[in-house]
């Protein structure tokens, strides 16, 4: 192999991990990759609780931040016995109806779930999904989309 | 040797026979660009009978009103072209019992359709004739009586008659469309169940919009609709009878169940139930009650619908961690994923021939309706926009309707959703009018056979 060639391949394995890693976060104004991280939706339980959790397309996962509302809307519901809430899951409008209802479902118990191990018992979360049919940004872009994929915490009572 | 002969004759005989038969048809496997010219001269009405209709319905000339009606249905269907009544030379009472064939063949007409209407004790009686204007001669006749406020139907059972008559194929236009209305801003819409013919007439709400309503879905051998209701909050599936308006939720189950399906024999519901983040299939007998689950998996399973021998089920899942499509027995064994092209794949619905599946594809940031095999060969992508999906066969298996919505900005502007249908073969793509905004279009079976 000239040293010519191996130079080349150096090269190009070089731009291509640049280019990776480029792609892998991508934090543009409100959103990290395809994560909502602005506040314009969200509103609060208390002060400092917001009451919404955002996730990637597709996905169900909770991100760090998402985690960090939920610890925090957990701590609340600790404090305040009473309340009784209810966890509405949506999805954008880039889906075929049904499977968006599943989905929904699926991001309101995941954040159920993490509720829960957070101590606060399951009789007190009920989930309801809405699939895409509740956006709170009706616009076709991209950012609009991030904000309408979310679990909203609504108090029950 | 002799019987060898005897039996060449026959075959000949037949086949000439049936070619002497068939001067005129219509191919309706492939694409059409040169639809067939044909003159729907309008039905001809006693004066007396005139004179009644227009007291019963207001209608100044009935006749001409049923010929607009199937005039229509075979333009819209794209394998007509219907002449300009203007041209015609005959006159309608005259054309029906002798035509003239060089006054309409100078027209360019292939072939003609004439009738009478009038009124028989109290109700409509119609009686209709399709001649081959080439050939000369009179290929079906046909009459039937009903009340008169069915006149329309009168129209779209004619059209089903002569679309059977020259193509070969059962027709769809005695049928009705049974879709979710829409209004209001997207953050807000509301959605109301509406039923209409197939030609956009005769609209009639079935829910007043106080909650949400979506997937309306036909049984295919009665007036029975099953849909997706958040009445109270609790997103379930719902059966309603159109003719009496009861309705009733389905099975008694801890959660949302949603997108629900009648099985071919009109006896069962399929839909998904989700619980704890988790959906699977499930099924109800509407008789026993008894509930079935069919899938048994931790990933999303849902808009099945059925083969239509019943043997089998596709449907959605993202088993393999994105959407796809799948089949499996009725009793959910053998599951096997048929969707292998770039994208994601969504709301599987078997063809009534049974030979395709319709789907929903996003690839790209854009979405398809196509068609594919059963084992999910010969995939073929009919149309491609921005948003569309939830495709319905008519009850041919030859037209597919859909839903197609557009882009918006922030505050809802630009924002529409519409039915659209477009034919197997990928032409004859058509909005389909609808007093409201519409979406989740749902196909009868034929009214009549």
């Amino acid at each position: 192999m000239s040293l010519n060639k191996i130079f080349r391949n150096t090269l190009l394995v070089f731009f291509a991990s640049i280019l990776l890693s480029a792609c892998a976060v991508k934090t543009t104004g409100k959103m990290q990759g395809d994560v909502y991280t602005g506040k314009d939706t969200v509103e609060y339980l208390a002060s400092g609780v917001p009451d919404r959790v955002f996730f990637a397309t597709n996905e169900t996962v909770l991100t760090t931040a998402s985690r960090e509302t939920l610890r925090k809307q957990a701590s609340w519901l600790r404090k305040n016995s009473k309340i009784n809430v209810v966890l509405e899951g949506h999805a954008d409008e880039r889906g075929t109806r049904e499977y968006n209802l599943a989905l929904g479902e699926r991001r309101a118990n995941a954040a159920k779930d993490y509720l829960m191990t957070y101590g606060i018992s399951g009789n007190r979360i009920s989930v309801i999904s809405y699939g895409k049919e509740r956006p709170v940004d009706s616009g076709s872009n991209p950012l609009a989309w991030s904000k309408n994929r979310r679990s909203v915490t609504v108090k029950a009572n | 040797m002799k019987r060898i002969i005897f039996f060449i004759y026959i075959c000949l005989f037949t086949f000439n026979w049936g070619k002497a038969w068939s001067l005129i048809e219509v191919d309706i496997t492939r694409g059409n660009l040169n639809p067939l010219p044909l003159a729907v001269s309008p039905l001809s009405v006693d004066q007396n009978s005139k004179e009644k209709f227009k007291d019963l319905l207001k209608l100044e000339d009935i006749g001409a009103e049923i010929s607009k009606v199937v005039e229509n249905n075979l333009r819209q269907s794209g394998l007509f072209n219907p002449l300009d009544p203007k041209a015609f030379l005959q006159k309608p009472d005259i054309a029906h019992v002798k035509p003239r064939f060089e006054d309409w063949a100078l027209i360019k007409a292939q072939a003609l359709i004439t009738g009478e209407v009038k009124i028989v004790d109290e109700k409509l009686r119609v009686e209709f004739r399709l001649w081959d204007v080439l050939a000369g001669k009179e290929i079906m006749a046909l009459a039937f009586t009903t009340v008169s406020e069915n006149w329309r139907r009168v129209g779209h059972i004619i059209t089903d008659k002569v679309y059977q008559r020259l193509t070969g194929e059962k027709g769809y236009f005695d049928t009705r469309i049974i879709y979710v209305a829409e209004e209001g801003l997207k953050t807000s819409r509301i959605k109301k169940l509406a039923i209409m013919d197939q030609d956009g007439f005769n609209t009639k709400y079935l829910t007043l919009g106080n909650e949400l309503v979506l997937t309306p879905r036909f049984n295919p051998t009665n007036q029975m609709v099953t849909y997706l209701s958040y009445f109270k909050n609790l997103p379930r599936v719902y059966l309603l009878d159109i003719e009496t308006g009861i309705q009733e939720v389905v099975g008694d189950f801890p959660g949302m169940t949603f997108a629900p399906r009648f099985s071919p024999d009109g006896k069962k519901i399929i839909m998904s139930f989700a619980k704890d983040g988790n959906s699977d299939i499930y099924t109800m007998d509407l008789e026993s009650r008894e509930v079935e689950k069919i899938t048994n998996h931790p990933s999303i399973d849902t808009s099945p619908s059925y083969s239509p021998d019943g043997k089998y089920i596709c449907f959605n899942s993202d088993r393999s961690g994105y959407q796809q499509i799948y089949v499996m027995r009725s009793d959910g064994s053998k599951v096997k994923r048929i969707s292998f092209g770039n994208g994601l794949y969504g709301t599987p619905v078997w063809s009534p021939r049974g030979d395709l599946i319709a789907f929903t594809k996003l690839h790209k940031g854009k979405f398809y309706i196509g068609v594919m095999r059963t084992d999910g060969t010969g995939e073929r992508l009919l149309t491609e926009n921005y948003y569309q999906e939830a495709p319905s066969w008519s009850p041919n298996g030859r037209v597919l309707i859909f839903y197609r919505e557009t882009k918006s900005d922030s505050a809802g502007k630009g924002f529409s959703a519409k039915l659209w249908s477009i034919d197997l073969t990928g032409y004859n793509e058509r909005m389909v009018k609808t007093q409201t905004d519409a979406s989740d279009p749902s196909w009868s079976s034929l009214l009549t056979d």
